[in-house]
């Protein structure tokens, strides 16, 4: 393939020696300066490309995957915060430490739980509200970005606003809920009320910039897959059920993809919203997610290398769901 | 003339069905008036969007003893810029806004540029390794940064970075989406040739870059800059872990720091939030369209 280009170097047709035929009688002094920017054009042709993609790569390697690796290096280890430089090999104890501990697999089922109840309803009213800006409206470009404002608020104010509104005594949710009469919730203590109250900070944030990712994907399905639909004598519904979903599949996949690598690596918003200001997730820890236990061992009890093995055993945790998502998205491909 | 002439007799006969057909087709498909209950829901989301930005100003104008009160305050009250003011300075925002305006713009500038040229060598140029290359940076962008904090730690601690900028900057620079999203627009926006048209003058590849390719990218370097911004804006978990709120925050540790650290006051928590949201949402505000466009088109090709 490079060869290709270095046969057709350009400079030889003129850009050393602009205006004269080619094939003309030239001087040997002309000639080694042809030769010699011919070679340069083939150094260019051949690195450059290297040199192009080189900053990324070594970005990447220094601050993606050198650490990602050594994690699992120092996974084997012992290492305190206090003295991070200072590892003494342990093999696989960290490892059977965290097994052995129960708040690693609450933590695990609170990810799981709080995941699952902050991605489908984000994703379900996101579909809804994609169709509902692919209407013609007025106003389009205003909802849009209306939608996005959650998404341009950071993790710690979203947090800190939805503490105060998710309050036991004074909050506007509760206050709210006791005027009609459904009596108030403990957002706080009550795990599952707790697990909601994390998981609506993420849907609060990221439903309108799903929406838009989904409406996205509509605005590219092609109008005559409707018109034979309703020449078919298809409702809207099953229009919407048989034509615009299947032609979704491949970003609902997408947006799935995202926002599970999102909800299991959640850190921000179940550390700001626990009241009592720790990094357990609560006084039984009912909210604390992986990441936040990830963060207690490593910074609270300071033990850098058990955190660094919560860390590489959630990488493997993604790594099957990345393998799962692939085999199906394979079968869904086979499929259509 | 005579063509036009002699069509009319025909077409009465094929356009009823036809007009019937395409009214029929405009009512199944996306591009239908919305209704009064589309709009009802519209504003119910719109509502839900923005409740808590502007609650938060509410509470932030008010103080401790109203928000223990109930019913909870509906409208603003009168302490709002003492309130900000107390925020900017004692809880160093104003340090912070300066200090996170740096670090995104430094990481944004730096990652349009990178993944420009590595998008552009991936999407025009032909060179061995290729694809196994792009594959590698498909799959980076389906690893989470933050798994790797703790080594990131321990360089910190090695480098006596902590508190410094520099080791937010760093590990933001690494954008395996924006070399995705260069590429992905540099395939179709760019012409093989132009790219041609450009080396038959015997320009370098850098030359190339620098006439052919950054001005046909601008837009998308626009987009892939704002997205940046916002993204190491908002960045929470490294920032959280390497500075201090009384060292050398960025908006997002300073505000974590208010809400969990030395003030028991509410309304003060809820002005630095409110401080660290809003240079963003003025942003959206103003370039809102745009980054609208940007999202959408990022998700058409992603």
């Amino acid at each position: 393939m490079t060869t290709r280009h270095d046969t057709a170097a350009p400079p030889e047709k003129g850009g050393a020696a602009p205006g004269r035929p080619p094939g003309d009688a030239v001087s040997p002094e002309a000639a080694r300066k042809r030769a010699r920017l011919s070679r340069r054009w083939q150094r260019d042709m051949r690195w450059s490309p290297y040199a192009f993609v080189a900053p990324f790569f070594v970005f990447f390697a220094a601050f993606g995957l050198f650490p990602l690796i050594y994690t699992g290096w120092a996974s084997l280890h012992s290492v305190e915060l206090t003295a991070p430089t200072d590892m003494a090999w342990t093999g696989l104890d960290n490892y059977t430490r965290i097994f052995d501990d129960d708040f690693f697999w609450n933590a695990a089922k609170n990810t799981l739980t709080i995941g699952i109840i902050s991605t489908v309803p984000q994703l379900m009213m996101a579909m809804g509200l994609a169709h509902i800006l692919n209407y013609k409206l007025r106003g389009s470009t205003f909802y849009r970005v209306i939608m996005l404002a959650p998404y341009a608020t950071s993790i710690a104010a979203a947090a800190l606003v939805f503490v105060l509104l998710f309050g036991r005594d004074y909050g506007m949710i509760n206050w709210v809920l006791d005027s009609v009469g459904l009596g108030k919730v403990d957002w706080q203590n009550d795990k599952w009320a707790s697990q909601f109250a994390v998981s609506s900070i993420v849907i609060w944030r990221w439903t309108g910039y799903n929406a838009l990712i989904y409406l996205a994907a509509m605005q590219a399905i092609p109008q005559d897959l409707y018109e034979s639909a309703a020449l078919d004598g298809a409702s809207r519904w099953r229009q919407f059920i048989h034509v615009t979903l299947p032609a979704l599949r491949p970003t609902i996949l997408f947006t799935v993809v995202v926002s599970t690598i999102g909800a299991s690596q959640l850190f921000g918003e179940p550390l700001l919203f626990d009241a009592n200001k720790g990094a357990s997730g609560g006084g039984q820890h009912q909210f604390q997610t992986l990441g936040l236990y990830l963060y207690e061992q490593g910074w609270v009890n300071q033990h850098l290398g058990r955190a660094s093995a919560i860390a590489w055993t959630m990488f493997l945790i993604l790594i099957v769901i990345g393998l799962v998502n692939y085999v199906i998205s394979r079968r869904l491909r086979a499929s259509s | 003339m005579t063509t036009t002439l002699t069509k009319p007799p025909a077409e009465p006969v094929s356009e009823p069905p036809r007009r019937r057909r395409r009214s029929k087709a405009s009512r199944a498909g996306g591009q239908l008036h919305a209704g009064p209950i589309a709009y009802i829901i519209l504003a119910l989301f719109t509502l839900g969007s923005l409740f808590p930005l502007v609650w938060t100003a509410i509470a932030a104008s008010r103080d401790n003893q109203r928000l223990a009160q109930t019913p909870p305050p509906l409208w603003f009250g009168s302490n709002l810029f003492d309130k900000l003011e107390i925020a900017w300075t004692d809880a160093n925002m104003g340090e912070a806004i300066l200090n996170t305006t740096i670090v995104a713009g430094i990481s944004s500038a730096t990652v349009v540029f990178m993944a420009t040229i590595a998008g552009f060598a991936f999407a025009k140029l032909k060179f061995r390794g290729r694809n196994a290359l792009m594959l590698v940076v498909v799959g980076t962008m389906m690893v989470p940064p933050q798994l790797s904090v703790i080594p990131l730690y321990m360089m910190v601690a090695e480098l006596d970075w902590s508190d410094q900028l520099q080791a937010v900057i760093f590990p933001s620079l690494v954008s395996a989406f924006g070399v995705f999203f260069m590429r992905q627009y540099l395939l179709q926006a760019l012409p093989d040739e132009i790219i041609e048209a450009a080396r038959v003058d015997g320009a370098s590849s850098w030359r190339v870059i620098w006439h052919v390719v950054f001005p046909t990218a601008r837009p998308a370097m626009a987009v892939l800059g704002m997205l940046t911004f916002v993204q190491v804006w908002n960045d929470f978990l490294w920032p959280f872990l390497v500075l201090t709120q009384n060292g050398n925050p960025t908006v997002q540790v300073a505000v974590a720091g208010l809400g969990r650290g030395f003030t028991p006051d509410q309304a003060l928590i809820m002005a630095g939030a409110l401080l660290g949201t809003l240079p963003l949402l003025l942003v959206f505000a103003i370039f809102g369209k745009q980054i609208v466009g940007g999202i959408m088109q990022g998700a058409v090709k992603g």
